[in-house]
């Protein structure tokens, strides 16, 4: 009995099957967790997902490779998703042609601030050049980040989970600290969730305001672009 | 339904083909998404099926994420190492992009009023 199990396991742990089964069911359990707790942000299903497998893969001794055999299906749609952004972009077409200039002024300087920030802060704690790269592209939409990070030399996984961390961040306090600025005008709230915490940043807004969620889903859309703008030549000055 | 999930894919091939040839650093769904929007504004309206794909695709955004994320089990000892500096840039970086991107924003506005859309709508 033990060894046709043994047997079953051996053949099963290295079956693009399992682990793409696994992926999914961890992700509904996440969900289902998130929901049943309330929604509250902490409870991120991805971060729950990741987790749940990370153990998972210790505990039965698979390494990344084995996993991401089966794994790499929903992986792949990551560029297909990346492509797609590009319908909710210009769904929003009169709005951008209304607010054209201060959305391209405040586009520049908010990404510049998201980037700057996350490689000084890093480097005046003591991260390695590796590390620095990997945070760079952090206020990106993940497809775009770990494509990004991938490009310049960083870590995609690690980008991947810095991304997720801050999204649930501005969600969590963004609230707390628009408000302390005072900052009352709608666009201005949304344009700063959603470029500073991409997807996660833009359903925060939506729950708020019609108005913000446009925002936020056109500064998420938009900041992903120019953040691979930006540190292409950045990357390419250094 | 087939139709569109080619467009995106040709969308993609194209960008990855054009970053390759011009060799910068973007990533080739980044271009492709540029290609698919031009690809919007020749045509003047989302195609029903489209809409459809895109739902599909955005709907399970953040799952798409999982196996990507899974991968810092390869770099668990950098993480351990470099757990001040990942977490201090994350939290204080974020808190600095929110303020900073919302203030220059409702300046902007106020400087601006007749362009502000928040209030047409």
């Amino acid at each position: 009995m033990i060894a046709d199990l043994t047997h079953l396991w051996t053949y099963l742990s290295t079956t693009s099957l399992l682990w793409l089964t696994l992926t999914l069911a961890a992700y509904q359990g996440g969900q289902w967790l998130f929901r049943r707790l309330g929604c509250s942000p902490l409870l991120n299903p991805v971060l729950i997902a990741i987790i749940v497998l990370l153990i998972l893969l210790q505990a039965t001794g698979t390494d990344y490779q084995t996993y991401f055999n089966g794994a790499q299906f929903i992986h792949f749609l990551l560029g297909p998703a990346t492509v797609a952004l590009a319908i909710p972009l210009y769904r929003e077409i009169e709005l951008i042609k209304k607010a054209f200039v201060p959305i391209m002024i405040t586009l520049l300087v908010g990404s510049l601030t998201a980037i700057v920030s996350a490689v000084g802060i890093a480097w005046l704690l003591g991260g390695e050049k590796v590390l620095l790269l990997t945070l760079a592209p952090k206020s990106a939409t993940t497809p775009i980040a770990m494509g990004i990070s991938e490009q310049i030399g960083g870590l995609p996984s690690f980008t991947a989970v810095a991304v997720v961390i801050t999204g649930i961040s501005g969600a969590v306090f963004g609230d707390f600290i628009l408000d302390r600025c005072h900052i009352r005008d709608e666009t201005a709230r949304g344009m700063a969730l959603g470029l500073t915490s991409h997807g996660l940043g833009t359903a925060h807004a939506l729950q708020r305001n019609r108005v913000a969620g446009a925002f936020a889903a056109l500064a998420m859309a938009l900041n992903g672009l120019l953040t691979a703008v930006l540190l292409a030549l950045l990357v390419g000055l250094m | 339904m087939l139709r569109y999930i080619t467009l995106i894919l040709v969308c993609q091939l194209a960008g990855e083909i054009a970053v390759k040839i011009a060799r910068v650093p973007i990533p080739g769904p980044v271009v492709g998404m540029v290609v698919l929007f031009c690809w919007l504004c020749c045509r003047r309206k989302i195609p029903e099926k489209l809409e459809v794909v895109t739902g599909f695709l955005h709907g399970y955004l953040p799952l798409l994420f999982v196996p990507a994320g899974v991968g810092i089990i390869t770099n668990i000892d950098l993480l351990i190492n470099s757990l001040i500096p990942f977490s201090g840039a994350i939290i204080v970086g974020t808190a600095m992009t929110i303020a900073v991107t919302g203030l220059v924003m409702q300046f902007l506005n106020r400087r601006h009023p007749s362009r502000r859309p928040g209030q047409a709508s």
